[in-house]
């Protein structure tokens, strides 16, 4: 009777209802034209509307930075935090509500910078999200201040002379990190790529973190041109278990079949510089996830009372 | 009194007696006091306990700066605080025991049980250690007793290290006529995670120091117990504060560990997961603050516990939450400042930062329990304001209290406390996520899961759909409108019971955890005909009503504050200058009365003897009219 009852008052919640990607825009995004966040926003739409995620069960989580509006563009419970924070809020949310969808989304300076110990953290935790680094070698908000991942010589406002020290690739960084389960590359001007690297993300039960190359057409709007305009500079990691998009064969020459289980090859295609390379780098579905180790029992009001009450018996006078 | 010569024993009886556990860190002395402490507990005598702690683990031993040891403090009726000095000391050796001496923690009359070892010691510098060391106690009338400690620890274990303090823990049982089963109980209690043999060992060095008190010590002290009506429990305020966030609800709580504080989280560790929740040890204070507010944002009972340099890392994230109106306690076991070392010790000094530490306009409730009792209720209580108020609540305790142990009233619990934070029912249509009432700033909490609700929650300026705004209107009311919450909840407090009359020529007020010390002293000053009273503050934020009102029926009205300020008179230091005291600052702001204060920083809980004394200067200086 009882499971009847509750499989009947699941059955009611929205599951009539089709949402089409748009119903998932709650406004219209505010930034730059011709910005990469844009292309994040719809791939993410996309991704929802395929799933039909459920908005009150859907929450998106971020920090500071012209990446970290996106919570406010998209019509589910949101959080915009403060800045480099989000994964802390994230996990909490996680370990208090397993069952939520929990996307979040981070500048390059968000998370590897300010943000660096809780990312580090965050990778190793393994909490169940996806996790989108909008990564325009810069700092947007702030308006063009060197970055860690901006690469070394591009000027800035605190570097005119050009950014002095050798670009933090988050890749290798994140793959260093004990626990790390899901790594991956795209970029904003594919968006083919980009959408099947955020359904495998949102696939990979664990702390997926992608790392999307994004345009800042302010301010580096350049760093990336060579690679738009010229796409044998780069190398799609190609697999069975990876991303692997058959539409993009024609005009991606460059194919490096992958196999994610493997972190010593991830780490070293990580490692090398000579062409930039989209695709999974790694992912290992089997590791702790840590709102399933920390799972603990209910227990009911009155038998917390009942217990505690016993607890004091060990201090009674 | 002394050794045993004649088999004559003199039982001496006494009203209250102050016990020192003075050794080495790594010999025991807390597991040896915590164990007496809480036997005299469990007997009905009134206790407090205090540790004395060197900041290092294990720093080198047999010296003035290694010592590690325990104040007991037991009597007939309650015992508040841990007194004014203590009137017998267990020393195994002399160096720790000149170092209490040098604090002046010693009474003039003080009975020293001290290892025998040292003075004959085949080692010529200990041996010059000794003479030099009883040469400079010489100038006080301490009673020695020589104990072979070591010598008879070596009878039993191998390592005597790990049995001198259990054969102390005999001596006293003796001395003080304590009941045995008790301490068995406890010791079975404390060595709960080790093999059954450890009890078993441990209980035979207590009866080995019981047999050797009653083969060498010719007096005892009887301290009457009177077994309290009510039932009561022991513990330390940590303890307290840890059983308390669970009887409160709590179901996540997120930490970094930081002395003193960090006992609350072993207590939580040891026991949440049986109450359904857990305890997060983040990878630092910031993000321990983050996991707490994005537990609390998603409707889990969330508290995030810390100490003052862990405080400073999460003012951001504070203001956030209630910036966001996500309800979060706080607990804030206080300590002197960064670093390590002596800063871990007792101080009062959070309580401005506390306040107003946070970037922008962050209005939140601080609260500051002033026993280990009120240490249990006030978690339940910070829960029910932060949810009531969507606030962050602030609970600041300090190592007094967190490290000292006493007992109280077992607490009823109330099946009402562990309610989940919220219901996930559909949204009434059309409610907005900061639908504030215009005149309280009250808004319906919306947790993700509710159809309906959906929207993001900002720190930017927001208005009530929590769109982010730039209007200057909707920034005042959202300003407003948090800050209302204040006033509204500071209208449901009670103005501050005093203790003594409610008029006459000083009124003592305190915050916090000294209300033991400053009541004792208190007493005694009326006691000599002064027209002193004295009232404990437990809300700084807001603070409790009524208090010009109060201060306007006395002469003068002065704070007792373990924080910093300046004396009158030191070089510099004029009217203009002058920094007082943060409760003090606080009162002088709030009700324009000029409120004088007596502070200091020792490392350790104020002394009842110092703060009488301070009474009494403040009382002549008044009549004089000059400022002490
Ligand atoms: C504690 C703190 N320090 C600094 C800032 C200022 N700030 C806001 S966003 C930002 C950097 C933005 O760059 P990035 O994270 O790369 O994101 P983007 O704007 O490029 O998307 C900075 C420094 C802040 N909001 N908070």
């Amino acid at each position: 009777m009882s499971s009847l009852a509750i499989s009947l008052l699941d059955l009611e919640a929205d599951s009539q209802v089709c949402l089409e990607a748009d119903d998932y825009q709650k406004r219209p995004g505010k930034w730059c034209a011709g910005c990469g966040d844009f292309g994040a926003l719809n791939a993410v739409k996309r991704l929802l509307a395929k799933e039909q995620l459920q908005p009150e069960k859907t929450v998106f989580v971020s920090g500071i930075g012209c990446s970290s509006r996106f919570p406010h563009y998209v019509n589910t419970y949101g959080f915009h935090g403060i800045h480099g924070r989000a994964l802390p809020v994230a996990t909490g949310i996680k370990l208090a509500r397993p069952e939520l969808d929990v996307f979040v989304t981070m500048g390059d300076g968000d998370c590897t910078s300010i943000g660096a110990g809780h990312w580090i953290h965050a990778t190793r935790y393994n909490a169940d999200m996806v996790v989108l680094m909008l990564d325009n070698n810069i700092y947007g908000l702030t308006k063009n201040q060197t970055s860690p991942t901006t690469p070394q010589g591009y000027a800035s406002m605190t570097s005119p002379k050009g950014a002095v020290l050798p670009a933090l690739d988050p890749l290798q960084a994140t793959l260093g990190v004990s626990n790390a389960s899901f790594v991956a590359q795209t970029a904003d001007w594919v968006p083919a790529h980009l959408y099947a690297t955020m359904q495998a993300a949102y696939d990979h039960p664990g702390f997926s973190f992608v790392r999307i190359l994004q345009r800042c057409p302010k301010f580096t709007a350049d760093v990336f041109q060579k690679n738009i305009e010229n796409p044998d500079l780069t190398e799609l990691l190609v697999h069975e278990n990876g991303v692997d998009v058959p539409s993009l064969k024609q005009l991606f020459k460059a194919r490096r079949v992958h196999d994610p289980k493997n972190i010593d090859d991830a780490r070293a295609l990580a490692h090398r510089t000579d062409k930039l390379r989209l695709g999974m780098f790694f992912r290992d579905d089997s590791l702790p996830v840590y709102e399933e180790i920390r799972a603990v029992p209910k227990i009911s009001a009155e038998e917390k009372v009942a217990r505690l009450n016993k607890e004091f018996e060990r201090y009674a006078v | 009194m002394g050794t045993k010569a004649t088999g004559q024993v003199n039982v001496e009886e006494v009203p209250e007696h102050t016990v020192e556990i003075i050794t080495n860190s790594g010999e025991g002395a807390q597991k040896c006091a915590q164990i007496f402490g809480a036997t005299c507990a469990k007997m009905g005598n009134g206790v407090w306990t205090v540790e004395i702690i060197p900041a290092e683990i294990e720093p080198p031993h047999h010296t003035v700066t290694s010592t590690s040891g325990n104040i007991i403090r037991f009597g007939t009726g309650k015992i508040t605080n841990w007194g004014d000095q203590s009137k017998l000391a267990v020393a195994f050796n002399d160096q720790v025991l000149l170092s209490r001496h040098r604090l002046d923690s010693l009474r003039d009359d003080c009975i020293i049980l001290l290892e025998a070892a040292w003075k004959d010691s085949e080692d010529e510098e200990l041996r010059r250690m000794y003479d030099e060391a009883m040469e400079e106690m010489s100038s006080k009338n301490y009673r020695f007793v020589m104990v072979p400690y070591e010598e008879e620890a070596l009878k039993i274990v191998d390592n005597p290290n790990h049995g001198k303090n259990m054969f102390a823990l005999g001596l006293l049982a003796e001395i003080y006529q304590r009941d045995l089963s008790i301490i068995e109980k406890q010791i079975a209690h404390i060595f709960r995670f080790k093999p059954a043999k450890v009890t078993e060992k441990n209980i035979e060095l207590v009866k080995a120091g019981i047999a050797w008190a009653k083969e060498n010590l010719d007096f005892r002290f009887h301290i009457e117990s009177v077994p309290f009506e009510e039932e009561r429990i022991v513990m330390n305020g940590n303890q307290a504060a840890a059983l308390g966030a669970i009887a409160s609800g709590v179901e996540l709580c997120a930490m970094y560990p930081i002395t003193p504080a960090t006992s609350v989280s072993h207590e939580l560790a040891e026991i949440i997961e049986n109450y359904g929740g857990i305890v997060h040890q983040s990878e630092d204070e910031i993000a321990a603050a983050g996991v707490a507010i994005g537990a609390s944002y998603a409707g889990k009972v969330a508290l995030t516990v810390t100490s003052g340099p862990g405080m400073a890392l999460k003012t951001e994230f504070l203001a956030l939450a209630i910036m966001i109106e996500v309800p979060l306690v706080v607990l804030n076991v206080q300590r002197g400042g960064p670093s390590t070392g002596l800063p871990t010790k007792v101080e009062q000094s959070d309580l401005l930062s506390s306040i107003y530490g946070q970037p922008g306009d962050a209005p939140r409730v601080v609260m500051a329990p002033r026993t280990i009792e009120e240490c249990f209720h006030a978690m339940v209580t910070a829960r029910k304001i932060a949810e009531t108020f969507r606030m962050v609540v602030i609970v600041l305790t300090d190592a007094n209290l967190a490290t000292g142990v006493g007992q109280f009233t077992r607490p009823e619990l109330d099946v009402r406390w562990q309610q989940g934070a919220i219901d996930q029912s559909p949204i009434p249509e059309g409610l907005r996520p900061y639908e504030w009432d215009l005149e309280t700033g009250l808004s319906k909490r919306i947790i993700p899961g509710m159809p309906g609700g959906q929207h993001t929650v900002t720190g930017l300026a927001h208005d009530e759909e929590s769109l982010v705004s730039y209007h200057p209107s909707s920034n005042e009311l959202g300003i407003k409108m948090r800050s209302r919450k204040l006033a509204v909840f500071q209208s449901t407090l009670m103005p501050p019971e005093i203790h003594g009359d409610d008029e006459g020529d000083l009124l003592v007020v305190g915050w916090g955890s000294t209300q033991g010390a400053i009541v004792d002293a208190v007493g005694r000053a009326r006691e000599q005909g002064h027209k002193v009273s004295t009232c404990q503050l437990a809300f700084l934020s807001p603070l409790e009503p009524g208090l010009k009102k109060i201060f306007s029926r006395f002469n003068k009205v002065m704070t007792v504050e373990i924080n910093y300020s300046d004396t009158p008179g030191d070089p510099y230091v004029t009217e203009d200058s002058r920094r007082y005291g943060q409760l003090a600052w606080l009162l002088r702001a709030h009700t324009l009365v000029d409120v004088e204060c007596w502070t200091s920083c020792p490392g350790q809980p104020l002394r009842p003897r110092d703060i009488y004394n301070n009474i009494i200067a403040q009382l002549e200086s008044t009549e004089k009219g000059v400022a002490a």
